[in-house]
């Protein structure tokens, strides 16, 4: 299994009392493409933090690829997260003053290979894969293109080998063709790496592109507001 | 990569870094440059007298003596006379003694009139007595040696001819024009005000004022030169003398001698004892100079930390980005303080090469307007400790961004 919760309850510490999330049991099998949609507010950025290993559970068990995340401490966890997980955010997933080079190498400087690992021609093989024209490579990141930038953002996710890329509303910047064109980049490139995906969107016309489809609100189960 | 982030993203913001990395560099040049000039005038007024017992000159302050005696700052009060110098040089405990005329200039350089004891027995820094480049001490009425900055600067080479002028402005109207000297000797530079000053015989000195009265030149009672060098000239009185005593114990009993010396007022000093005085007297500035640099340091500082805190609010997005690619929230505290460090050894670097090419360019200017010979060794001891404790505070000061930054970095 890449993805196993038990049980597993959060509440901010300011607030105990009132939980975000709380999801009784949801599992993600190796290599599955989930689709997770719900409408904002409903604790998908929480659901995120969790599996990225950025917020700890409150209480309950979270385990990806079989190690158990709430038992690791915080610097274990931003360990993990560099070696087994990619992730690609909304929008800002570049340091905009870094070229796209340069961002995908910072990302491999945290990762298991450390300063000397990643070559850079494996670099620049994942760029042309996403369609990413060798004369972009050396521009300022803030210089490029909204599209460029979330393709340059997925090399900078997968540089690093992960097992598990989480994708947390990819698209909602761009329009329709650029849409299209990041997903038909996207699926099969997850396919090929054998990498497990977890895509958050509330854009439901992308679950077409999905086998498995999970509404947020039946992996988390809250009283009260819901 | 690490520092390629940090250096990357201080250009991304060079409009602010580059004001801060200002503010940084003057206040960094202040400190040092007071630091520095504090510590070289001290150097080069203790360097420039040494194994002097005593002066001794017409009564006046003691600080008033030592300046315009050996440093040629201010102006004598009164002369004394030839027979209490005779008197007091024929005492038994006096190994030596160095007479001085003062009073003339060349292009605005003194002129010191003394004898030939001066080139054998006065000394500087560590004990170092005066030696020759080229040539040798006077030994013509009209003989001149030079030292080495005028040599240098004026271009004066053994054999010049050198008119004097009476006083010591650089363009006095009254020119010893009818009795040349001519350059015999040389000496070698010492970094003292004996660089600059031209030495002539007490007889050459009396020889340049024959047919002069009362500071004017007489065209009615001229001498020729050849009948100068036949007279036996005896100064009827000189500025100051050094006394060299056999035993350093005898100082104190002859300094009381001479302060009650009875045919006329005299004045006897110790040189070192003068010079703490006047330490004395430089160290409420010197405090306040101090004081100043530091304040503008701090100054300096806190804008550094302005311009980062500043900076953290638009960097959030770049935080969450590097938590998410494994970034541990030190990194994001070291991030920030790698960028002050970087600013501050760039201000660092600026400000020394700023004050370096101030003393070159100043260098001259201060040795021969006051007598001070400023090295440009910036970097000596003690201003490596002060860089050092500048880069910690820098550090320090940086810490409350950088915690900003390590707290933000927790809390996504």
């Amino acid at each position: 299994m890449t993805i196993t919760l038990k049980n597993v309850h959060y509440a901010y510490p300011d607030s105990l009392d009132k939980p975000v999330l709380n999801i009784p049991d949801w599992v993600v099998g190796s290599q599955e493409q989930v689709f997770v949609h719900g409408p904002s507010g409903c604790g998908k950025s929480t659901l995120l933090n969790l599996l990225s290993g950025m917020l700890a559970p409150t209480v309950g068990e979270l385990s990806i690829l079989d190690k158990r995340l709430d038992q690791m401490g915080q610097h274990q966890r931003d360990r993990f997260r560099a070696n087994h997980i990619g992730y690609v955010f909304q929008q800002f997933n570049l340091i905009s003053y870094l070229n796209a080079l340069e961002n995908i190498q910072l990302a491999t400087h945290f990762g298991k290979h450390g300063r000397s690992g990643v070559k850079q021609n494996e670099i620049e093989a994942l760029l042309e894969k996403l369609n990413v024209s060798p004369a972009d490579w050396n521009k300022q990141a803030n210089t490029l293109s909204i599209g460029q930038q979330q393709r340059v953002a997925i090399a900078r996710a997968l540089i690093n080998k992960p097992e598990l890329l989480i994708v947390d509303e990819p698209t909602s910047s761009l329009d329709q063709h650029n849409r299209d064109n990041f997903m038909s980049l996207l699926m099969p490139l997850a396919a090929e790496n054998n990498i497990t995906l977890v895509f958050v969107s509330h854009d439901l016309s992308l679950s077409r592109y999905f086998k498995r489809i999970d509404a947020l609100s039946d992996i988390s189960c809250l009283k009260g507001d819901e | 990569m690490f520092f390629k982030l940090a250096l990357k993203s201080l250009l991304n913001r060079r409009g602010s870094v580059i004001l801060t990395l200002m503010a940084m560099t003057v206040s960094i040049f202040v400190l040092l440059a007071v630091e520095h000039m504090r510590y070289q005038t001290k150097q080069s007024f203790a360097n420039t007298v040494s194994g002097v017992d005593l002066i001794v000159g017409a009564r006046t302050g003691s600080l008033n003596l030592l300046l315009y005696s050996v440093f040629r700052i201010g102006s004598p009060t009164n002369n004394i006379t030839w027979e209490s110098f005779e008197d007091i040089a024929s005492k038994p405990q006096v190994k030596w003694a160095i007479p001085i005329v003062l009073g003339d200039s060349h292009r605005g350089y003194p002129v010191m009139g003394t004898t030939g004891v001066y080139f054998e027995f006065f000394s500087y820094g560590n004990q170092r007595g005066l030696t020759f480049e080229q040539g040798h001490a006077f030994n013509q009425v009209f003989d001149v040696v030079i030292g080495s900055d005028i040599a240098r600067t004026l271009g004066y080479s053994m054999g010049e001819k050198v008119v004097l002028s009476h006083g010591l402005a650089s363009t006095s109207f009254s020119q010893h024009d009818d009795r040349p000297f001519k350059v015999v000797g040389i000496l070698a530079p010492t970094g003292t005000p004996v660089d600059q000053t031209l030495h002539v015989s007490l007889a050459g000195i009396e020889a340049i004022h024959i047919g002069w009265q009362q500071g004017i030149k007489m065209p009615a009672a001229s001498i020729t030169t050849d009948h100068i060098k036949q007279l036996q000239l005896q100064p009827e009185s000189i500025t100051a003398f050094m006394l060299g005593l056999k035993s350093r114990m005898a100082t104190f009993r002859v300094q009381r001698t001479i302060n009650e010396y009875g045919r006329e007022p005299l004045l006897a000093i110790l040189p070192g004892v003068a010079l703490s005085e006047l330490w004395q007297m430089m160290n409420v500035l010197e405090n306040t100079l101090r004081l100043i640099s530091v304040l503008i340091l701090i100054a300096a500082l806190l804008g550094l930390s302005a311009m980062l805190l500043a900076s953290i609010r638009e960097r959030n997005h770049e935080v969450q980005l590097l938590r998410i690619i494994g970034a541990p929230p030190i990194f994001l505290f070291l991030l920030i303080e790698l960028e002050a460090l970087l600013i501050i050894l760039l201000s660092t670097v600026l400000g020394v090469s700023i004050l370096y090419a101030c003393l070159v360019t100043a260098g001259n200017f201060l040795a021969s307007e006051y007598g001070l010979y400023i090295q440009s060794n910036i970097l000596s001891g003690s201003a490596l400790h002060l860089v050092l404790i500048v880069i910690i505070a820098n550090l320090a000061a940086a810490a409350i961004p950088a915690l900003t930054m390590y707290k933000s970095a927790k809390k996504i």
